[in-house]
């Protein structure tokens, strides 16, 4: 019997299991050294706030795995063999594999900054970042205050991890307003605002020079590059992005013949079909990078959505479907604090040539959309909503179908997915359109046959 | 990291209340401390006055320490600390708390006279006498426990019910919702009930709670009540085509339409209870598949129970015998049905266990009307929560939320619509989710559910491969 040995149990490497399970009979094992079981990696906000327990974040109970037939294994890879297909084990174990699935995610990145490996400084992405919290931020009498390296995703999400246990933070974001490198500048504004009425101390535009230790080897203060203000405390978080966590890879190829080593850039080299350089040899999820970018995405995507759909696909291929990785249409979605925010299609942070803009803000300064078309053939090119729900089956099929802008304003309703009771926006947003751009789009009712067409 | 779930009374990452909420508190405490007092027999006078003192007392307390508690911060989601908190993570307080409602319950139903009722003629003392001048008001009559009952579930639904709607001031379903489960048990539950028996008096007694519908009032149909109906009046005429309208035409009807949310979220007394004393302990609930298994086995059986039972005492009326199959209808029948799960399901496992088990143990695996229309929510409705696509990211919010159990992340992360017949639509699980992925929603059966393995936003190819039927 065919065995597949997967190396990571995140979203990825999970998916790839239950896929091929559902496909075949073949041996499966996952490899973790993180922990027993699967959890998702985004909830573990949730522990530290106390909304749920640990095991709350294991999305399948314990026996599942062994009902499916799913052997786990705790070890650490140390190095990969490719000539005799062996996984060498930091404890000397090994494993034999027919077919090798790499799904080992990302790790924080740190930028040789004086002090990143000091006690007390820890990125926020691995089961072991959350006990390291635990132990240097229970409190705020413990930690009386964090200092935050890095305005993305999460390190908003550690910002408001730390709030809810009542300790000051001070954000350190070296962009001039909050992840404007991905969202225009209203969307960010808007969360500069939500992030100081939460009390951060928001520091735009400054850099970390270097974290002070203590006498004990303990993070002390932080000192900013631009300014020299040293900050006392008690935690650092460092959170500017991750990166492949791809190590062990890159040392099992300094000792491999030639020809045997997987080819590695930032992450794993794949294709089209997820394959590296080395016959049987998968790479899939945040540790994957492409060969050639997919149409506007990045080579590496470290996001939750396309390492599931990267196993999907490889459980085809594994299982002699050979299929390449196609992406749909590009959707993502987070929360700033209290604000919600998804997204379908693209907006960049800066209109390009041909596309046209639309905004609109709610008088509340918490919800807003804005859509992005090309100006000359109005064609819908994606929308950002913030504080408001929407449909992702909507906007799949409305990108699908190559949509106008008008067609989508006047679908407003249909694509709502906001509780029921809430108050609907649309008749304003498509009145403010209209005014802008002196057009006389008509907002239509919300129709159950066409949300249902959509769907079916 | 279990250090969370300690048996310490306090809270590892305690936060202090402040001066309003400390007042809010006090005011509470002091309300409750009086009836305490009193049901001990340490009365303060005149007790009518101190009853009503009690009472606002609770309820304004309630009110400012809900407010205070929540106005604080910003509107959103109010969950940080609540695995930390020794009242709602099965603490000491929690275990303190649930022993005493489990007492309350147990005096309530089968020793009342610890409660102060007056037996054979005797005047009321303890908690219940404090309440005579309230029931002297409505129906001049002295309390009986099921009075003093019924005042302090409307007072725990308002004033519980008035926090929570503060906790969920952004929610504009939770609000309404809220504010329809409050109106319902004050008015529906409570005071018409109360003012219809103080202006019959004279009748025999039958139950005048329009919602409270067969089986979950299971004595619906025992002969007595029919014959009370039958000499009630027009009233007590109106009662009873009601009462057969309610269950077997009006029920299946909405719940076809909205789910059967429309009751046991938005009108039912228990739920009433469990949605706003009982939010604090929600995630108390199992999501474990076994529990599933037993919840399906439980609720069904009681079905099958009352019905049973309703064809006896049917027989039995329409018969006027005494028995069925030589088996004392009343003994064999009633009597059971009526102790282990009127009283001791509904009441005792149900609102007793609260900080144990969560707040809906009665309405998930017990409550037969619950049961019935969830046969219908699940095969012959229009509701369902959607999905969004493929946007869930499988924290496990909605599902540690969920009251009822559902393991909703199960269906989420799959891209799949919930459509379970446990579901009371709470709209709890599409309060919690921080990305927008679930919306409760009625609408055309076709298509409702959706089982998919590849999730939206995929390969199109790879959807239409592995998603065809």
């Amino acid at each position: 019997m065919e065995h597949i040995v997967i190396i990571g149990n995140g979203i990825s490497g999970v998916t790839a299991a239950r896929h091929i399970r559902k496909l075949s009979d073949k041996k499966i094992t996952i490899v973790s050294a993180e922990t027993d079981y699967f959890f998702s990696r985004t909830a573990l906000m949730y522990v530290y706030m106390g909304h749920m327990k640990f095991e709350h974040t294991q999305p399948y109970e314990n026996w599942f795995w062994k009902k499916n037939r799913i052997d786990l294994k705790k070890g650490y890879v140390k190095t990969v063999d490719t000539k005799n297909k062996t996984l060498h084990f930091s404890n000397d174990d090994t494993l034999q594999y027919d077919k090798l699935i790499i799904a080992t995610g990302s790790k924080p990145n740190k930028f040789g900054w004086p002090g990143q490996d000091l006690d007390g400084v820890m990125g926020m992405y691995h089961k072991q970042d959350l006990e390291s919290l635990e132990k240097h931020a229970p409190n705020n009498k413990v930690c009386k205050r964090a200092v935050i390296v890095g305005g993305g995703l999460i390190g908003i999400e550690l910002a408001e991890m730390l709030h809810s246990r009542h300790i000051p933070v001070t954000f350190l974001v070296r962009e001039s307003s909050f992840w404007n490198g991905v969202l225009p500048e209203q969307e960010s504004a808007m969360i500069n605002k939500e992030i100081l009425s939460n009390g951060i101390d928001l520091r735009l535009g400054v850099n970390l020079k270097e974290i002070k230790a203590d006498e004990n080897g303990k993070a002390k203060s932080v000192v900013i590059a631009e300014t020299g203000e040293e900050i006392t405390c008690d935690v650092v978080g460092l959170t500017a992005g991750v990166s492949p966590n791809i190590d062990f890879i890159k040392d099992s190829g300094t000792r491999a013949e030639p020809g045997q080593s997987i080819e590695t850039g930032r992450g794993v080299k794949v294709n089209r079909y997820l394959e590296t350089n080395i016959p049987d040899v998968y790479a899939i999820g945040d540790c994957a990078e492409q060969h050639d970018p997919i149409g506007n995405r990045r080579p590496i995507e470290a996001v939750w959505y396309t390492g599931r759909m990267m196993g999907e696909t490889v459980a085809q291929t594994i299982c002699g479907n050979r299929i390449a990785y196609k992406p749909g249409h590009w959707f993502n979605s987070a929360k700033f604090f209290n604000i919600e925010y998804q997204t379908y299609g693209w907006v960049w942070a800066k209109p390009k040539d041909h596309e046209a803009r639309f905004y609109w803000e709610h008088d509340s300064g918490k919800k807003c959309i804005h859509l992005n078309y090309d100006k000359d053939t109005r064609e819908f090119i994606g929308i950002n909503n913030l504080g408001i729900r929407m449909r992702h089956e909507f906007f799949d099929k409305v990108l699908s179908e190559k949509r106008t802008i008008d067609y989508v304003l006047e679908h407003l309703a249909d694509a709502n997915f906001d509780p029921e009771f809430y108050k609907l926006h649309e008749p304003e947003i498509v009145a403010k359109f209209n005014q802008e751009n002196n057009t006389n789009i008509r907002l239509k009712k919300k129709s159950w046959k066409r949300i249902f067409n959509l769907t079916a | 990291m279990d250090k969370h779930s300690s048996f310490a009374v306090s809270n590892p990452h305690k936060v202090p209340l402040d001066t309003i909420q400390k007042l809010g508190l006090w005011m509470g405490i002091i309300g409750l401390m009086i009836l305490t007092l009193a049901t001990f027999n340490i009365h303060a006078e005149p007790k009518n006055v101190f009853a009503i003192v009690s009472i606002v007392l609770m309820l304004v307390g309630a009110i400012i320490y809900g407010r205070q508690t929540y106005i604080k911060s910003a509107p959103g989601i109010k969950n940080n600390h609540v695995w930390f908190k020794t009242l709602t993570n099965r603490g000491v307080i929690g275990w303190f708390l649930g022993v005493i409602l489990t007492l309350f319950y147990v005096l309530l139903y089968w020793f009342p006279k610890y409660l102060g009722l007056g037996i054979e003629g005797a005047e009321n003392t303890g908690l219940i006498v404090m309440f005579d001048g309230l029931s002297q008001f409505f129906k001049g009559q002295p309390a009986s426990q099921w009075f003093v009952y019924g005042t302090l579930y409307t007072l725990a639904i308002v004033s519980l019910g008035i926090k929570f709607m503060y906790k969920y001031r952004h929610n504009r379903y939770q609000l309404i919702r809220t504010v329809v489960v409050m109106a319902c048990q004050l008015f529906l539950a409570y005071l018409i009930p109360e003012i219809l028996e103080g202006l019959n008096t004279e009748r025999p007694y039958f139950a005048k709670d329009i919602k409270n519908i067969w089986p979950l009032n299971y004595y619906f149909f025992e002969s007595w009540h029919l014959d009370n109906m039958v000499n009630g009046g027009t009233l007590g005429m109106f009662y009873l085509v009601v009462g057969i309208f309610m269950f077997a035409v009006f029920t299946p009807i909405i719940t076809y339409f909205v789910g059967k949310r429309w009751y046991c979220s938005w009108v039912c007394g228990c739920g009433g209870l469990a949605e706003t004393a009982g939010d604090p302990f929600r995630h108390l609930s199992s999501k474990k598949l076994s529990a599933w298994k037993l919840e399906r086995w439980l609720i069904h059986s009681v079905m099958v129970f009352i019905f049973v039972v309703t064809v006896a005492v049917l027989y039995g009326y329409f018969t006027g015998k005494g028995d069925v199959f030589g088996l004392s209808i009343y003994e064999y029948f009633s009597k059971p049905y009526g102790f282990l799960i009127g009283a001791m399901f509904s009441g005792v496992i149900g609102v007793g266990f609260y900080p144990m088990l969560g707040s809906r143990v009665w309405c998930r695996f017990g409550c037969p009307l619950a049961g019935y229309m969830g046969i219908i929510q699940r095969f012959k409705s229009r509701f369902r929560i959607t999905t969004n696509g493929g946007q869930c990211i499988s924290c496990g919010n909605c599902s540690t939320y969920c009251e009822q159990g559902i393991d909703v992340r199960a269906y989420a992360q799959k891209g799949e619509n919930i459509v379970r017949a446990s579901c009371v639509g709470c709209g709890i699980c599409s309060a919690v989710c921080p990305r927008g992925v679930l919306k409760l929603e009625n609408g055309p059966e076709k298509g409702r559910i959706n089982p998919t393995d590849v999730l939206l936003g995929n390969d199109v190819d790879l959807m239409d491969l592995v998603n065809k039927r």
